[in-house]
């Protein structure tokens, strides 16, 4: 049989390994006291083999226009400032610093169109964990309970000339409720809108204006039936049930004299 | 884009293998070449793709997203996905990413086909 090859360059540098330690399950203690964070400690990871929806591969990628900077610059100042790009009313803690691999974050998140439970409380409490980090990328991965089961992989690079940074997600719906609301064009259009804002943003920090163009292709249209019991872990019923509960849990710290 | 050096060389195993011989890197850039060894053990009608990470240099995160495709391509086709040669550190990514959870691993290209047979 035949042989395939590419090499399309010869990668000289000596490549450091970015793989984060293997975790059963995620611990989410050390991010602040005064979050909401009730779904990430005690789960799980998840890839979209776990997740139960269709899988998709997207791809939000921007050309960046009116600056030149070095790639591995642009992963340096995503990995630092990584929150500050997201779209206003989503909210990311961690133990602080650059991404780094084991890194595990805690989301707070709004819902479509930037809607907050009562209170201004957030939709979603979720996380994440970063598995991956070097000069080139970094990718994180979900845990049980969070939107999308799946991987996201943040890179940089030169092509012809022009700088890109793009936003790679390999994911499926987590649950058959989560992949009703992607059946129905809402969480695709939540997922879109953060990243291509996302992406716009960090070419703003960099003084560049973009073309945006985002891709998908369907990798696998069928579901996941042995995974509908995800839902047991859906963060954003627990993110409700957990605000619906905060009085009564207000009055048991008073009557326990906390 | 990432660039790599990668070579894939396929060769058949068994009368329903094909071993996808791993040498270099998979990272994204690998994809067209991965993508076309799959193909080559389909078109050899293998019910069995191993795949030989023995000579593997380096994997990163967008590797394991490749191996995700390779892996529902192959349930779709109604094949299934081994792996063997895996060092101690990428049978721990394996582990950290749960794709261990989806792909037979072996400890050698024998016990995979020993396990077919």
């Amino acid at each position: 049989m035949s042989e395939n090859s590419t090499s399309e360059n010869s990668h000289p540098k000596k490549r450091v390994d970015g793989w984060a330690a293997p975790v059963s399950r995620l611990n989410a203690d050390s991010v602040p006291g005064d979050v909401t964070n009730i779904n990430v400690t005690g789960r799980h990871i998840t890839t979209a083999l776990q997740g139960f929806g269709q899988m998709w591969q997207k791809t939000y990628r921007i050309r960046f226009e009116g600056a030149h900077p070095d790639p591995r610059e642009v992963v340096r100042v995503w990995k630092e400032e990584f929150p500050s790009f997201w779209p206003k009313g989503n909210y990311f803690y961690s133990k602080g610093g650059p991404m780094q691999p084991g890194d595990v974050a805690v989301l707070n998140l709004s819902g479509p169109g930037g809607i907050n439970a009562p209170g201004g409380k957030p939709l979603i409490s979720t996380g994440i964990l970063v598995v991956y980090a070097d000069d080139d990328s970094f990718s994180f991965v979900t845990p049980e309970g969070h939107i999308l089961a799946g991987m996201n992989t943040f890179s940089a690079y030169e092509e012809n000339g022009a700088v890109y940074a793009q936003v790679q997600a390999l994911i499926r719906a987590s649950d058959p409720l989560y992949e009703i609301l992607f059946r129905l064009g809402l969480g695709n259009k939540m997922e879109d809108d953060f990243w291509m804002e996302t992406i716009k943003n960090l070419a703003t920090r960099f003084g560049a204006n973009g073309t945006r163009t985002l891709t998908r292709v369907c990798v696998d249209s069928g579901v996941q039936w042995s995974k509908a019991k995800n839902i047991w872990h859906n963060a954003a019923i627990r993110t409700t049930l957990h605000h619906i509960a905060s009085p009564v849990r207000w009055v048991l710290r008073k009557v326990g004299g906390k | 884009m990432n660039q790599t050096q990668v070579k894939i060389p396929v060769r058949k195993a068994s009368a329903s293998a094909c071993v996808l011989d791993i040498h270099g890197e998979i990272n994204s850039a690998a994809e067209p070449v991965l993508m076309e060894a799959y193909n080559q053990a389909c078109a050899a009608g293998s019910r069995f793709v191993l795949i030989n990470f023995t000579d593997l240099e380096y994997m990163n995160s967008s590797g394991i997203g490749l191996l995700v495709t390779l892996l529902i391509r192959a349930r779709r086709q109604g094949q299934k996905l081994m792996a063997f040669g895996l060092n101690e550190h990428y049978s721990q990514i394996f582990e950290l990413t749960r794709l261990n959870e989806a792909i037979l691993i072996f400890d050698s290209e024998a016990d995979a086909l020993k396990a077919i047979a």
